[in-house]
C-alpha cells in the first residue's frame, strides 16, 4: 500500500471505531494523531462525513486546539513552559537558549527533521520550574547546561 | 521484617530523577542479594527534596532525600534498607516540619499509598464516603455538602451543596458529571498531584456526585499536558469497574455511575466550564451565554454539575466524617482546606493543604523558606495566570476567598508564584496580554482584539514612547475588557496587568504611585 492510501486505512479504521461516541471528534483527532503523528489535510473529509459535520466544521475544530498539528513533526518534540512559574526561574533565558541551539522558532523543525519546538502554557511541574518535555519524558529545574546534555542523549538514542 | 522502600512516581519526582532512581535501587538490591518491595508511591510534595526515597521502619517511615542515582551505592553502604543513618537521611517522614505543619484532608493519602492499589485505598480509609453516601437520601447527600460548606476549588468559589442542589432539583432522564480537570494555571499542581497520588479519592468523589444528584454518566475532561495523571485515572477507573465501584449496581446498591477520561488538547480556555463542555461535545471550545446555567442546560444540554478536580476529591471525606467536620476547618465563609502549591522562585516549592485563614506571609516565609535566588519577594502571584501581582504590603492578608477579593486579589485555585527583585512587572503585564491574546476563543471583541491592542500598548510603555497617553489608554482598555467579556479569560486579564502597573509603576517608567484601580 502506498503511504496516502495506508493512511486513509488508519483514519477510516478509527473514525469506524469511535465515531459513535458522544462528542466523538475529540478522541477521534487524538487518536488520529497518535497513530499518524499529526492530523492530516487529507483526513478531514473522512472525519466530516463519519460525523455528518462539514469539512469546515472539522477543519475549524482542528486548528482551534494548540495541540492538533496539521504536519509532521520532527521525531521529537520539545514542549517548553512559557507560564510565569518558569519565568521566575530563568525561563525566558532558557527560551532564548534553546531557540539559539536548535536554530528554530517555536512551532518550527530543525531542518534535521529530528527536533520540533511547541510552546506549552504549563506542564504542572511548577514546583520545579523551568519544566520542559520531549515526547513523553517530562524534565524539571532545566538548564541550559541540562538541556544540552538531554538533546544529546536523546540524539545518541536516536 | 520485610523490606519495602517506596520511591515516588509523581511526575514531579519523576521530572528530577525518580523513575531512574527507583531502577538503581531495584538493581542494587539485586547485586546485594537483598529481597525489597518497591512500591512507587506518588509525592508528598516536598518538591525541594525530591526524589523522597522512604524506607518502612517500625517506628514509621524514615525520609532519605533528595536522593539521586549517583547515591544509590552509598545509602546501600549505609544500610539504609534497615534505616541507617546517611547524609541524606531526613528522619521520619510524618515529622518532617513542612509536612507535620499542615492539615491533610484531601491529600490525606497522597504520598502514603499506592496511587492505583485499589486495596491500598480502601485500606487507609478510601470508600467510606461513599459506603455512607449509598445508604443515605439524595437530598441528604446534597445537604451533607452543603452543611460542609465546600466552595469550588477552581477559582470561582461557587458553593458545591448549592450547584448540586440544582442538578437534583432539574427533572431530566439523563444528567451527567464533569470533572474539570483542566487546571492549566501557572503555579498550581494540585489537581495533577490529586489525580496522579490518588486517584480513587477523585473516582469516589465522583461516583457520590452522581449518585447525589441522579446522573449516571461521568466525564474527567484532562488537559492533555498530563500524561502521567491520564495513565493513573484509567488503571484506577479499570480497577473500580472490577471491583464493583463504577457501572451497574454499585456494591450491590441498584445504582449506576460509568465513568470515563476524555484529554483536552491544549485550549486555556477549555478550563471554563462552558468551553469544556463545547469541547467535550466535540466542538471548538467557545464560551456559552449563560444563562441558561449548567445546572440546568449543561452537556448535551442535560443538566450538569462541573467541579473542579480538588472540589470533588474533597467529597469523600465530606461523606465519611461529616459536613460539621469538615466546616469547622477555615474561617469566615472559607470553610475546610485549601492545597495550596508554592511555586516559581521559592526555596521550598511544594503543596501545602492547610485550613483557610493563614496569612501569605506565613505560607512564603514559615513554608517557603523565601525565594531559592535568595533575593528579596518582589511580587506575588495568587490565582493563576488571571490573578493579581501582591506586592510585600499585602502579604499579610488571610488566606480567604472574601479577603482577597476585598484587596481586588483572587486566592482561585490556590496557586502561589514567587518573582525575586529581579523580575520586570511591565514585562510580566505585557506577558499576561499575550496569553490572553494567545488563549482567546474569539467570542468576545474585547478579549479577542483588546488582548492584541494590550500589548501592544504595553510594548510602547515598555520602550517609553508617549506615557502620557498611552498608559491612560491601557487603563481604559482594561476597563473594557473587564467589563465587556464573558467569561473570567478577558474579563480578568486586566487583573494582573492592573495590579503590576498601580502596584510597580517605576517599572513602567512611572514615578509616583497611581491611585487604586
Amino acid at each position: 500500500m502506498t503511504e496516502s492510501s495506508n493512511m486513509q486505512a488508519t483514519v477510516q479504521a478509527i473514525t469506524t471505531a469511535l465515531k459513535d461516541k458522544p462528542g466523538a471528534l475529540l478522541p477521534i483527532l487524538h487518536a488520529i494523531q497518535d497513530s499518524i503523528g499529526y492530523v492530516p489535510a487529507e483526513s478531514v473529509p473522512a472525519i466530516a462525513k463519519a460525523l455528518n459535520l462539514s469539512r469546515a466544521e472539522v477543519h475549524g475544530v482542528i486548528s482551534f486546539y494548540h495541540y492538533f498539528r496539521e504536519s509532521k513533526p520532527g521525531n521529537h518534540t520539545i514542549y517548553l513552559c512559557r507560564a510565569e512559574s518558569c519565568q521566575a526561574m530563568g525561563g525566558k533565558k532558557l527560551e532564548q537558549h534553546i531557540k539559539d541551539s536548535l536554530g528554530i522558532d517555536f512551532h518550527e523543525t530543525t531542518a534535521d527533521g529530528e527536533f520540533s519546538l511547541e510552546p506549552v502554557y504549563c506542564l504542572g511541574n511548577c514546583a520545579c520550574s523551568p519544566a520542559m518535555q520531549i515526547g513523553t519524558e517530562i524534565y524539571g529545574r532545566v538548564s541550559a547546561d541540562s538541556f544540552d546534555t538531554t538533546i544529546n542523549e536523546t540524539k545518541e538514542l536516536a | 521484617m520485610s523490606i519495602t522502600i517506596y520511591v515516588p512516581c509523581d511526575s514531579s519526582a519523576i521530572s528530577l530523577g525518580a523513575d531512574r532512581v527507583a531502577i538503581a535501587i531495584a538493581k542494587e538490591a539485586e547485586k546485594r542479594n537483598i529481597t525489597i518491595q518497591l512500591i512507587r508511591n506518588s509525592s508528598r510534595g516536598l518538591f525541594w527534596l525530591e526524589p523522597l526515597v522512604e524506607v518502612a521502619t517500625a517506628e514509621g517511615r524514615l525520609a532519605y532525600g533528595p536522593v539521586q542515582v549517583g547515591d544509590v551505592a552509598s545509602l546501600f553502604d549505609a544500610n539504609f534498607v534497615q534505616g541507617g543513618t546517611h547524609p541524606l537521611l531526613l528522619g521520619l517522614t510524618e515529622e518532617l516540619d513542612y509536612l507535620k505543619k499542615q492539615q491533610r484532608l484531601t491529600f490525606a493519602r497522597c504520598g502514603i499509598t499506592d496511587p492505583v492499589n485499589l486495596d491500598d485505598y480502601i485500606a487507609h480509609e478510601g470508600y467510606r464516603g461513599l459506603s455512607n453516601a449509598l445508604k443515605m437520601s439524595q437530598a441528604d447527600i446534597v445537604k451533607t455538602v452543603t452543611d460542609s460548606g465546600l466552595r469550588g476549588r477552581g477559582g470561582a468559589a461557587f458553593p458545591t451543596g448549592i450547584k448540586w442542589n440544582t442538578v437534583l432539583g432539574t427533572p431530566s432522564e439523563q444528567k451527567y458529571i464533569i470533572c474539570n480537570a483542566d487546571e492549566g494555571d501557572s503555579g498550581t499542581f494540585s489537581d495533577r498531584m490529586a489525580m496522579e497520588g490518588d486517584p480513587f479519592v477523585l473516582i469516589e468523589g465522583m461516583t457520590i456526585a452522581g449518585i447525589a444528584v441522579g446522573a449516571n454518566q461521568g466525564y474527567i475532561y484532562l488537559r492533555v499536558e498530563y500524561p502521567h495523571a491520564h495513565k493513573a485515572l484509567n488503571t484506577a477507573i479499570e480497577k473500580a469497574y472490577q471491583a464493583g465501584y463504577l457501572g451497574d449496581n454499585i456494591q450491590g446498591s441498584g445504582k449506576t455511575f460509568n465513568l470515563e477520561v476524555r484529554l483536552g488538547a491544549g485550549a486555556y480556555i477549555c478550563g471554563e466550564e462552558t468551553s469544556l463542555m463545547e469541547s467535550l461535545e466535540g466542538k471548538r471550545g467557545l464560551v456559552r451565554f449563560k444563562p441558561p446555567l449548567p445546572a440546568i442546560s449543561g452537556l448535551f444540554g442535560k443538566p450538569t454539575v462541573v467541579n473542579n478536580v480538588i472540589s470533588l476529591a474533597s467529597v469523600p471525606i465530606i461523606l465519611d466524617k461529616g459536613g460539621d467536620y469538615y466546616r469547622d476547618f477555615g474561617m469566615g465563609r472559607s470553610r475546610g482546606t485549601l492545597p495550596l502549591q508554592l511555586a516559581g522562585n521559592i526555596k521550598h516549592a511544594g503543596l501545602v493543604e492547610l485550613a483557610f485563614g493563614m496569612t501569605l506571609r506565613e505560607l512564603l516565609y514559615d513554608f517557603g523558606g523565601g525565594t531559592a535566588s535568595g533575593r528579596p519577594i518582589k511580587a506575588v502571584q495568587v490565582g493563576g495566570p488571571l490573578g493579581a501581582y501582591l506586592p510585600e504590603s499585602q502579604f499579610d492578608t488571610p488566606l480567604d476567598y472574601e479577603a482577597f477579593a476585598a484587596n481586588w486579589t483572587v486566592l482561585g485555585h490556590g496557586g502561589v508564584v514567587v518573582f525575586d527583585d529581579t523580575a520586570n512587572m511591565a514585562e510580566m503585564a505585557r506577558y499576561n496580554m499575550e496569553f490572553c491574546a494567545i488563549e482567546s476563543c474569539g467570542k468576545c471583541t474585547p478579549c479577542r482584539i483588546g488582548s492584541t491592542r494590550g500589548y501592544e500598548v504595553l510594548d510602547d510603555i515598555i520602550a517609553g514612547r508617549e506615557l502620557s497617553k498611552n498608559v491612560p489608554l491601557l487603563r481604559d482598555l482594561c476597563n473594557t475588557l473587564l467589563n465587556g467579556s464573558l467569561c473570567a479569560l478577558g474579563g480578568m486579564t486586566p487583573y494582573p496587568v492592573l495590579s503590576a502597573l498601580n502596584n510597580f509603576p517605576e517599572d513602567f517608567g512611572i514615578d509616583e504611585k497611581a491611585g487604586a484601580a
